[in-house]
């Protein structure tokens, strides 16, 4: 198709595409379309198929079956738990690593990142000896009554530990940017320190945050490697949806196994939506540059 | 109240800052305005060579409109920002009357201050940034919702932006932000108003109305107002008196007829005017360039050699003894007149005089000497 005889035909149709004077849509949004097609959009759409074979009421009696309740309930809590405390500890490591000047502040800066690069059940295994019964936090903890290890408190510190370089490097930027001035001028006009942090320096982080509590949320709901080890795994107390789908794979229940990820799919997808949509709103509200 | 320093004081002063507020008939902008005296003030940033601040003192009449004017790395801003409370100095004293407020907290000096980027609140209206030193007050002395609705509106009156009170500043121009700044920094009604650089991001026109413009709201508040500034013009212009600082220190302080017609030193001569200068000497009661006299000397004018420094416009082109021969660089035509560029022999830069004939660049001229002034070699 030439483009002399592509153009009035798009000037004609409702506006999907505007004229510009730069180039580039068609080729990447091809590119983008085809690409999103086969890595993401064809392999979502052989689970849901799959998933479909169990039938509606097959699908019904699953999730409404209380142990995959239990499991989904964990799953989705806990990570929306283990996302809002990163969210908030995040930002309290990206404001020490960028506003001060410290020695080790550069090794502290990339074992942030740590989380990221090891494989999730090396994680699992050191989080689940630290704080097993015996282990060295779990041990003084035991004796306060708190018991971390295979419990869901444990799955929520392995959460916890995986999300957080997506809280504080989501967020790092935006702090590296803030306006000292600012902060200044909220200081001169006779704002105590909090409400200038509430007021003038919080704002403008939130969309960064609420990106950070995405990414974190979704890395949670499919965390698996590390929360094995230090859940215990107990049906209906500590088990996590992953890991179900796991024993319905080794038990060969491959309907179930989808059937399970596909609800766990259409809730993720939701509560991301959701994040998302919020996140529009205050960029427009606390975004206005 | 003496400069004695106790707990105490602290309370006092976040009373007496507050009191005139509350006390203030509702549309009264005017102030009496508070002196402000920095005594010795020094800064040291780290690192080697000089203090941004050496012993700085000054004294600021209450109502006064000052400039702290001089070559960036001066420390005029930093002197402003000790002023303000924004930088703690490594010695000396700042006072507000008679009041001691080195150590007191940048958040109860009462001083309103207006950044060089204006530093508004990107994620908050022209309203919410005008209205947040109201709403920063401590609870008891928060004016009520309709009182800061009424003091804003006011205030968006005298800065002359009513109708913006719901934009956003990122959708305003530069001198419509220098405008809310101004706003917000006199929302809190401050005994001392500081500005850095306000006009230093507007291009020439908004400049020259912001100037008029700010000299006028002077007037009407008459709040003791200290603005820095590197633009000789603006200083003239604008203030009552001038302080001009060079490398940490004051070289002059005076009105900007003192600084201009007799500046304390060659760095103000330059500094406050084109200036052209000659390598000279004084000796037997005149002043000699390269041998020759060219005028009398003043009684009081060091002796030996001497830099020669002219105005312009105490230049004219001129016949026989006593004139400074040059060359023509330049000619051109301008709104008022035609100027020509000539280098004086001898001068390391040319200067623009006015001339009445048509010149050639390279054709050789004398310029006759109306007046002149000597500052000790160095």
């Amino acid at each position: 198709m030439s483009n002399a005889a592509a153009l009035p035909a798009g000037r004609a149709a409702p506006r999907f595409r505007r004229p510009s004077a730069l180039p580039g849509f068609r080729l990447t949004f091809g590119i983008t379309l085809t690409y999103l097609t086969l890595l993401v959009l064809l392999p979502l759409a052989v689970l849901l198929l799959r998933a479909a074979s169990v039938g509606p009421a097959g699908l019904w009696a699953l999730v409404t079956d209380a142990r995959n309740l239990a499991a989904l309930k964990t799953s989705f809590g806990l990570s929306l738990a283990a996302a809002a405390i990163d969210a908030v500890f995040g930002l309290l490591v990206a404001w020490v690593l960028t506003r001060y000047r410290f020695p080790g502040r550069r090794i502290i800066d990339a074992l942030v990142d740590l989380p990221f690069a090891l494989p999730t059940a090396v994680a699992g295994i050191a989080l689940a000896s630290l704080y097993a019964p015996n282990g060295w936090l779990g041990e003084p903890l035991m004796a306060l009554g708190i018991k971390v290890a295979y419990t869901p408190l444990g799955i929520l510190v392995a959460l916890v530990f995986v999300g957080l370089p997506f809280c504080v490097r989501t967020v790092q930027p935006l702090v590296a940017e803030i306006d000292r001035s600012s902060e200044e001028a909220a200081a001169i006009l006779g704002a105590s320190r909090f409400r200038a942090l509430v007021t003038v320096i919080l704002p403008p982080l939130i969309p960064a945050m609420l990106t950070g509590f995405a990414l974190a949320f979704a890395r949670a709901v499919g965390e698996y490697g590390s929360v094995i080890f230090v859940a215990g795994n107990l049906p209906y107390v500590s088990e996590i949806a992953p890991l179900l789908i796991v024993i319905k794979l080794e038990e060969f229940n491959y309907a179930g196994a989808t059937a399970i990820a596909a609800v766990m799919l259409l809730m993720s997808f939701t509560a991301l939506l959701a994040i998302n949509l919020v996140q529009d709103f205050s960029r427009r509200r606390f975004g206005h540059v | 109240m003496t400069a004695g320093f106790a707990p105490s004081t602290l309370s006092l002063r976040r009373e007496a800052q507050v009191r005139p507020v509350e006390a203030a008939a509702p549309d009264r902008l005017r102030h009496a305005g508070t002196s402000v005296r920095v005594d010795g003030i020094i800064k040291r940033y780290g690192g080697p060579g000089p203090a941004a601040l050496e012993g700085v003192s000054l004294a600021i009449e209450p109502g006064e409109l000052l400039a702290l004017l001089g070559p960036s790395g001066s420390g005029k801003t930093t002197l402003l920002r000790v002023i303000a409370g924004l930088e703690i100095p490594d010695g000396g004293r700042v006072f507000f009357g008679s009041q001691d407020t080195t150590d007191i907290a940048v958040q109860r000096r009462g001083v309103g201050f207006v950044f060089q980027h204006y530093a508004l609140f990107r994620h908050l209206t022209v309203f919410e940034n005008i209205a947040y030193g109201l709403r920063s007050r401590p609870r008891a002395h928060r004016p009520k919702e309709d009182e800061i609705r009424r003091r804003v509106e006011r205030l968006l009156e005298l800065v002359q932006l009513p109708d913006l009170a719901k934009r956003y500043p990122g959708q305003l121009s530069g001198g419509q932000r220098q405008r809310v700044a101004l706003a917000r920094a006199l929302a809190v009604e401050p005994s001392v108003l500081l500005l850095d650089e306000p006009f230093g991001a507007l291009d020439a026109q908004v400049r020259k109305d912001l100037r008029r413009w700010l000299r006028e709201i002077h007037r009407e508040t008459g709040q003791t107002t200290i603005f820095v500034t590197h633009d000789q013009d603006e200083a003239l212009e604008l203030a009552d008196r001038i302080a001009i600082l060079n490398k940490g220190r004051i070289e002059q302080v005076g009105a900007p007829h003192e600084v201009q017609d007799h500046p304390a030193s060659r760095f103000v001569m330059s500094f406050v005017g084109e200036t052209a200068r000659l390598a000279a000497e004084v000796a037997g009661g005149e002043v000699r360039v390269a041998g020759r006299p060219v005028i009398a000397a003043e009684p009081g004018w060091p002796q030996g050699p001497v830099d020669l420094c002219l105005r312009p416009w105490d230049l004219t082109v001129g016949q026989g003894p006593g004139t400074l021969p040059g060359t023509v660089r330049e000619w051109r035509r301008t709104g008022r007149g035609t100027v020509a560029e000539i280098l004086l022999d001898g001068a390391e830069a040319p200067v623009e005089v006015k001339v009445t004939d048509v010149y050639e660049p390279g054709d050789r001229v004398a310029l006759a000497v109306g007046a002149a002034r000597v500052f000790p070699r160095g």
